[in-house]
């Protein structure tokens, strides 16, 4: 993956060209995520300083939301989603399924290094319930068939 | 001729394979040597039948639906692009009961028009209620708003002017329009539905917003589990900027707006106004106490706007057609239309748009079709993870504010989640615990801590342990919770909990109603 030194000039890039922008953190911190998968805990200096903050400030922001994550993602992050609609139409049976296909738990990565697992409250897929997303993609009315032929799919393809 | 042939690009669509059957349409018309025109529109709401591909004709437009990939080349052997009958032939689409019955006002366009065209949207009434604000005076376009009825559309259902009114009479060389996207309900999706199927119908509300209050900066806090609405939201901002209907002089006016999206990060209680504006000023989404009230000191300490996307997305039809036209609709003190969602495990779910006033029954079977299982509907979870759950004898509450609040229930975003009868309330109800422990801003002590000791409860309830003395102190908590929160995430967990042991006690292990005292 990206080496220490190209990682802190991506983050410096991110930060100089939003740090402007009025309540610049969450887009710096998207705009890191977005770039190398996870919030390095060495970018926070990085962050801290171009936004004139404390460190403990910054990782007080990462943690405070369920979306920004500190270690790095498998290939492919799976979100599964745990929300009542998705509850009424199976998706605790789906979940049992999902966990003991991969081997992992909630916020555990594949040996393998393929596949995360979120949770997730939501993805406004409620009428195609029970939803979940592998990487960008969205799925409704996901059985545990359909989701074995979906991660064979996505390994095919990787 | 090229045939016109449209595959919704909305997320539901999607999910389900809209892309794929949309790739493979075009590759056997390429095959076959047929011109074809394919446009992405939004989902007319009719999630059964997603994907559901529609071919303009002479008589209007048919729909085919559900389309796989594998169904397409017979499509074309039957001829579809001209009309043709085949096994999934569904009609006129204008002819759907479902769609014949509503009264779509705020979704007038989506499914209809491709949403990222502004030429589209023009020729589809659009913009016109941004012209008739332009030649109102702010205060006139603010009256409109207040003799609409609308109340807000994304939970406390506050009317609308009202709040505008108090922004526009505190003064300030700066103000803000914040649209609330962050639809964290659990069974709501018509902010989404919004943001894909007619992008310019929220951007065009927020600039009549805008002129009313004498705002010139604007945002969209938008769930980052929307990226679908992210796409449509920029590709339409820049279209209207482009055109001149963002900028610093909207349509020549001399009058500045200008709009920016920025996404949440998978917080649930940032959908709390206050608590969002702190997100957007970068920092832990922590509530804050009220007053002072966002109207006079907001985002960075501004007065601000904040609005739910359905709330500003019916702004436009209201300055079109005018405040009457829209408060007649509706019953009591809700005017209007709301977008109702059914979700869950539901025969017919999606998207109806009705004046207020249809019972929850009506909705349930003569829309939704009963239950997706074909087994009795048990209950109705109404207003996301904050309402109440409804069983069979409160299925005629009219959908009403006051209506649902006189039976301890709540409309909140129009969500409806249905249960069938292998459902557990007692598991609900610890998974409502639970949902506040996970998205407790943590600020108070009866929501950060109670939470969790609620759901502790809950697992000794459900192991059928000490119930004479778990039930009484799950009640005392939840008293706790209703009482000493700050906001609604704590303040409102009780509906769900109590409305699953009261109406569902046999599902706590209790027998009789006698024991629930
Ligand atoms: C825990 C919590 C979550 C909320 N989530 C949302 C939401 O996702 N979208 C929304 O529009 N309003 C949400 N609200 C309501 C907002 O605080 C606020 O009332 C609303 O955005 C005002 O807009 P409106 O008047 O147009 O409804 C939430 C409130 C609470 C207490
Ligand atoms: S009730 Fe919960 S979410 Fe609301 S302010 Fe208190 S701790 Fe935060
Ligand atoms: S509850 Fe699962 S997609 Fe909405």
């Amino acid at each position: 993956m990206t080496d220490s030194s190209t990682m802190l000039s991506t983050v410096q890039a991110i930060a100089a060209a939003l740090k402007d922008k009025p309540g610049a953190l969450l887009p710096i911190l998207h705009g890191v995520q977005d770039a190398l998968g996870y919030i390095p805990s060495d970018s926070v200096p990085v962050i801290a300083k171009a936004l004139n903050l404390s460190r403990a400030e910054v990782h007080g922001v990462i943690s405070f939301y369920h979306y920004f994550r500190e270690t790095p993602p498998g290939k492919q992050t799976i979100h599964l989603c745990r929300a009542e609609s998705c509850q009424s139409m199976g998706s605790k049976q789906l979940e049992g399924h999902v966990k003991a296909k991969l081997g992992i738990d909630y916020h555990e990565t594949t040996a393998d290094g393929a596949f995360s697992l979120e949770p997730v409250y939501c993805l406004g897929n409620c009428a195609c319930s029970p939803a979940l997303q592998i990487g960008a993609d969205i799925y409704g009315r996901v059985s545990p068939e359909l989701f074995d032929e979906l991660i064979a799919n996505t390994e095919a393809a990787a | 001729m090229s045939k016109t042939i449209y595959v919704p690009c909305d997320s539901s669509a999607v999910s389900l394979g809209a892309d794929r059957v949309a790739k493979a349409i075009q590759a056997e018309a390429e095959k076959r040597g047929i011109d074809i025109q394919l446009i992405r529109n939004g989902s007319r709401g009719m999630f059964w039948l997603e994907p559901l591909v529609e071919v303009a004709t002479d008589k209007g437009r048919i729909a085919y639906g559900p389309v796989q990939t594998a169904d397409v080349a017979s499509l074309f052997d039957a001829d579809f692009t001209n009309g043709g009958d085949h096994a999934l032939s569904l009609g006129l689409t204008e002819e759907f009961d479902y769609l014949k019955k509503q009264q779509r006002l705020t979704f007038a366009r989506i499914g209809i028009t491709d949403p990222v065209s502004l030429d589209d949207y023009l020729a589809n009434d659009g913009y016109r209620g941004l012209d008739n604000a332009l030649a109102m005076s702010p205060a006139d376009v603010v009256k409109h708003v207040t003799d609409s009825g609308l109340r807000g559309r994304g939970g406390a259902a506050f009317p609308t002017g009202i709040k505008w009114n108090t922004v526009l009479n505190t003064p300030s060389e700066q103000k803000y329009i914040i649209c609330n996207a962050d639809e964290g309900d659990s069974g709501t999706f018509s902010d989404r539905m919004v943001m894909e199927g007619d992008p310019f119908v929220l951007i065009e509300g927020m600039t009549i917003a805008g002129l009313a209050v004498g705002a010139t900066q604007a945002y969209i806090y938008l769930r980052v589990e929307y990226p679908h609405a992210l796409v449509a939201l920029n590709a339409a901002i820049d279209k209207a900027t482009a055109a001149g209907y963002l900028g610093d002089n909207i349509l020549g006016s001399g009058k500045a707006f200008h709009l920016e999206v920025r996404l949440g990060a998978g917080a649930y209680i940032c959908g709390e106004e206050t608590s969002l504006m702190e997100s957007l000023e970068g920092k832990r989404g922590l509530v804050r106490f009220k007053p002072p009230l966002p109207a006079i000191s907001g985002l960075f300490g501004k007065p601000t706007v904040v609005n739910n996307v359905i709330s500003l997305a019916s702004v436009p039809i209201i300055l079109d057609k005018g405040g009457e036209y829209y408060r007649d609709f509706g019953m009591g003190r809700s005017r209007g239309t709301l977008p109702i969602q059914l979700a869950g495990n539901i025969k017919h779910g999606g998207l109806v748009e009705l004046a207020f006033g249809l019972t929850l029954r009506e909705l349930l079977y003569d829309f939704g079709g009963g239950s997706a299982t074909g087994r009795p509907i048990k209950a109705v979870q109404v207003g996301g993870p904050l309402g109440a759950y409804l069983p069979e004898s409160q299925f005629d509450t009219p959908l009403d504010y006051e209506a649902f609040a006189a039976n301890w229930t709540v409309l909140g975003h129009g969500g409806v989640v249905v249960f069938d009868d292998t459902a557990d309330l007692a598991a609900m109800a610890r998974y409502s615990m639970e949902f506040c422990a996970l998205e407790s801003c943590g600020k108070c002590t009866p929501c950060r801590i109670g939470s969790t000791r609620g759901m502790e409860l809950m697992d000794d309830i459900i192991e059928g342990r000490d119930l004479d003395k778990n039930v009484p102190l799950l009640r005392s908590l939840c008293d706790t919770l209703l009482n000493g929160s700050l906001c609604a995430l704590g303040g409102m967990t009780p509906y769900p909990v109590l409305s699953a042991l009261n109406h569902f006690p046999q599902d706590f292990g209790i027998d009789h109603q006698a024991d629930i005292a």
